[in-house]
C-alpha cells in the first residue's frame, strides 16, 4: 500500500515525538525518584526505623549529585539526536539551573509525558477492544449480552484519545524545546562570548585564508606571467638591437612590440605589488613600503619606526626575529593602507605636490599615518576604494579615520591592534 | 656565469650577454648550483637572479654576498623583480666595484643592459634608478635639502654608477658641467674628493646611510 507523503510526514513525526517523550519520562523522573527515595529514607530515619537509612541517605545523595551533570548530558543527547536541536555544553557555572531542571521543571514534564503515554496505551488498548474481546472465552460473552454496544463506545472513546494523542505530543514537545535549551543550555551571556569567539576565530581565519591566496595569486604571476613577459621583452630587445638592416616597417612594429611588452610588465608589476609582496615576508613592513614610496609618482616621505628586526646584514636565515614582527596579517593590512593610499593620492588628489607616510608602533598598536597636500575633500562613504581600505582594517579589528575637509589637506589615519 | 631559474629568461640573458662579448662558462638554475659552477669556473661576472629556487626569497642574495666575501674579483649583477635597496646595501656593504642590481625588467632594453653588463664587468657599479630612487626616499637627511634639482639628478645617476660622460649623455649637458655638479655636490655633502667612479657611489651611498 502507498502511504502518501503527508501522512507519512505526520506518522513519522508522531513517531519522533512520541519517542522523545517516551524517553525522556525515565530521565525526568529519575531525579524525583531519589528525591522520593530520600524524603522515605528522613521519615524513616525521623521515625527512628532503620538503622541503615542515614547511610543510604548519604548514598542516594551522592548519586543524585552525580546524576545532575549525567542527566544533562543525556538531555541534550536526546534533544540532538530525537528533534535535531543543538544544545550547546553549558558553562560549569550553571549547575543549579540545571539541578533546578531535573528536579522540579523534569518532575512536571516527567508527570505530563507519563500521562501522555498512559493515554496512548490506553487508546491503543480502547480502540483495539474487539480482539481483546475475542481472547475471553465465550461463556463471558454469552453472559454478558450487550457487550458488543459496550465495546463500541470504548472503541470510540480509544479512537478518540489517540487523535488526540499527536496534538498533545507535538505541544508537549512545543513546551521541551522552549524549556530545554533555556534551562539547560548556557545562559544569554555565555551564548554571546561563545558565539564572539567562534566568530572572531572565524574572521581570523578567513582573513589568513584571503592573505594566503594574495600571496599564491602574487607567487604565481611573478614566477609565471611575469618572467614569460621579461623574457619576451627581452626577446624583442635583442631583434631590435641586432636586427639592423630590416625594413622601416618591420623594425616599428618590433619597436612597438618591445615597448608594449616593457609597459605590460610595469603594468603586471603594480599589479602585484598591491597584492602582497615577497619582500613583505622577506625582509618586514619597512622595506616594502620604502618600495612603494619610492614608485610613487610624487615624492613621498616616509617614516617607519618599529622595533628592529635583524641584527647584522648577514644575521641568519631570512624571517629570523620575527618575535618583534606584527602579525603577517597586520603588515599586510598595514602595506594595503599605504599602498591604497598611495595610489589615492596619484590618482585623485589634485595638486598634491607631497605626501607624508609615518608608520610607529606604540606598544600594542601600529599605527600608519598618510597625508597629503592636494585639494582635500575625499569622502570615505564614496569610492569603493577608501571603502574598501576601510574594510580590510576592520577585518584585523582596526581603526580607520579620516580628515579631508575641502581645501585640503587629507589626512588619514590607522591603527592596527598588534599585541606582543 | 648566469643563474636565473627561469628557462627562457636565461637563454635570453645568455644571448645578451653573449651579445655583450662575453664568454658564457656555466648557467644555473638555483643558488646551490651557482656557488659550484662559480667554484669550478671562477666567472669574471656572474648575473644572480635574487628569488630562486627552493625558497624562492632571497637565495640569490645570499649566494652573491657568499660570492663577494670568498671571490671579491668576481663581478655581481643581482637582477630582481623588486627594488629593494636593503639586498643593494647588504651587497654594496663591504666593496662597490664590480657589483650591480638591476630591476628584471631592464634586461629588456637590451643596450642599457649592456651596457650596465660592461660596467659592472669592469670594476664598477651599476644601480637600479629606482633603487636610487628608494635610497633618497629613505634618507630625507638636511644636506640633501642643500642640493638643487639639477645636483639631484647628477646625484641619483652618479649614485647608478655612471661615469662623468655617462652623466652628461643622460643629462645632455657637457661633460665639464657634469663635473662642476659634481663638485659642488661633494661640497655640499662635505665629501672628499675622490678619483674612482665607484669611490663615488660608495660615497654617496655613505652618505645617504645604507652602505657602512
Amino acid at each position: 500500500m502507498k502511504v502518501p507523503p503527508r501522512t507519512r510526514r505526520a506518522l513519522t513525526r508522531v513517531a519522533r515525538d512520541t519517542s522523545f517523550l517516551a524517553l525522556g519520562a525515565p530521565l525526568h523522573l529519575l531525579l524525583g525518584f531519589l528525591l522520593f527515595v530520600f524524603s522515605g529514607l528522613l521519615w524513616e530515619t525521623v521515625g527512628g526505623g532503620d538503622a541503615d537509612a542515614p547511610v543510604i541517605m548519604g548514598l542516594v545523595v551522592v548519586l543524585a549529585v552525580l546524576a545532575v551533570p549525567a542527566l544533562t548530558v543525556a538531555q541534550i543527547w536526546r534533544f540532538r539526536r530525537l528533534l535535531g536541536i543543538d544544545i550547546p555544553r553549558p558553562g560549569p557555572r550553571r549547575v543549579l539551573r540545571q539541578a533546578g531542571y531535573h528536579c522540579f521543571t523534569g518532575l512536571l514534564l516527567g508527570a505530563l509525558e507519563v500521562l501522555l503515554l498512559a493515554l496512548l496505551v490506553a487508546g491503543v488498548a480502547a480502540a483495539t477492544v474487539y480482539v481483546w474481546i475475542w481472547a475471553v472465552p465465550w461463556e463471558w460473552r454469552i453472559q454478558h449480552h450487550g457487550y458488543s454496544s459496550q465495546a463500541f463506545y470504548v472503541t470510540v472513546a480509544g479512537l478518540g484519545a489517540l487523535a488526540a494523542v499527536p496534538a498533545c505530543a507535538e505541544a508537549l514537545v512545543r513546551v521541551e524545546t522552549h524549556l530545554g535549551p533555556r534551562l539547560l543550555g548556557p545562559d544569554e551571556s555565555e551564548d554571546l562570548a561563545r558565539r564572539v569567539a567562534d566568530l572572531t576565530e572565524s574572521r581570523a581565519g578567513a582573513v589568513d585564508a584571503a592573505d594566503a591566496e594574495r600571496r599564491r595569486i602574487e607567487r604565481d604571476l611573478h614566477d609565471g606571467a611575469q618572467q614569460r613577459l621579461v623574457s619576451l621583452a627581452l626577446n624583442l630587445g635583442i631583434a631590435k638591437a641586432t636586427l639592423k638592416d630590416l625594413p622601416p616597417e618591420a623594425r616599428a612594429v618590433i619597436e612597438a612590440a618591445h615597448q608594449e611588452a616593457k609597459e605590460a610588465i610595469e603594468e603586471l608589476g603594480n599589479l602585484v605589488r598591491g597584492l602582497h609582496p615577497a619582500v613583505l615576508d622577506e625582509l618586514g613592513l619597512d622595506a616594502a613600503l620604502s618600495g612603494l614610496a619610492a614608485r610613487s609618482p610624487l615624492p613621498v616621505r616616509l617614516r617607519v619606526d618599529l622595533p628592529p628586526r635583524r641584527t647584522g646584514a648577514q644575521g641568519g636565515e631570512p624571517g629570523s626575529g620575527d618575535g618583534e614582527r606584527a602579525a603577517s596579517a597586520v603588515e599586510a593590512v598595514a602595506y594595503f593602507v599605504v599602498s591604497e593610499a598611495l595610489t589615492n593620492v596619484a590618482k585623485h588628489a589634485r595638486e598634491a605636490t607631497r605626501a607624508d607616510v609615518t608608520v610607529t608602533r606604540l606598544g600594542a598598536i601600529l599605527r600608519v599615518v598618510i597625508a597629503d597636500d592636494g585639494v582635500g575633500g575625499a569622502d570615505p562613504s564614496r569610492g569603493s576604494g577608501l571603502r574598501g581600505l576601510a574594510q580590510r582594517v576592520r577585518s584585523v579589528d582596526g581603526t580607520f579615520r579620516m580628515s579631508s575637509p575641502v581645501g585640503g589637506p587629507t589626512m588619514m589615519s590607522v591603527e592596527l591592534p598588534c599585541p606582543t | 656565469m648566469i643563474a636565473e631559474d627561469s628557462v627562457l629568461l636565461r637563454i635570453g640573458l645568455v644571448k645578451v650577454v653573449e651579445m655583450a662579448g662575453f664568454e658564457v662558462a656555466a648557467e644555473a638554475g638555483d643558488a646551490q648550483g651557482l656557488l659550484a659552477a662559480v667554484a669550478e669556473h671562477r666567472p669574471d661576472l656572474a648575473v644572480v637572479d635574487v628569488r630562486m629556487p627552493p625558497g624562492f626569497t632571497d637565495e640569490g642574495v645570499r649566494a652573491a654576498l657568499s660570492i663577494r666575501r670568498d671571490r671579491p674579483e668576481t663581478a655581481v649583477l643581482l637582477l630582481s623583480q623588486y627594488v629593494e635597496e636593503r639586498y643593494a646595501a647588504e651587497l654594496l656593504a663591504t666593496n662597490t666595484s664590480g657589483v650591480g642590481y638591476l630591476l628584471k625588467q631592464r634586461v629588456a632594453d637590451v643596450e642599457e643592459f649592456v651596457d650596465a653588463l660592461r660596467r659592472v664587468a669592469d670594476g664598477g657599479t651599476a644601480l637600479d634608478p629606482q633603487v636610487v630612487a628608494q635610497l633618497l626616499v629613505r634618507r630625507p637627511s638636511d644636506p640633501l635639502e642643500r642640493l638643487t634639482a639639477r645636483e639631484r639628478d647628477v646625484l641619483a645617476l652618479m649614485a647608478e654608477g655612471r661615469s662623468n660622460a655617462g652623466i652628461a649623455g643622460q643629462l645632455v649637458v657637457s661633460e665639464s658641467a657634469v663635473a662642476k655638479h659634481i663638485n659642488s655636490i661633494l661640497a655640499k655633502l662635505d665629501l672628499p674628493r675622490a678619483d674612482a667612479d665607484h669611490r663615488r657611489v660608495l660615497a654617496v651611498l655613505r652618505f645617504l646611510g645604507v652602505a657602512g
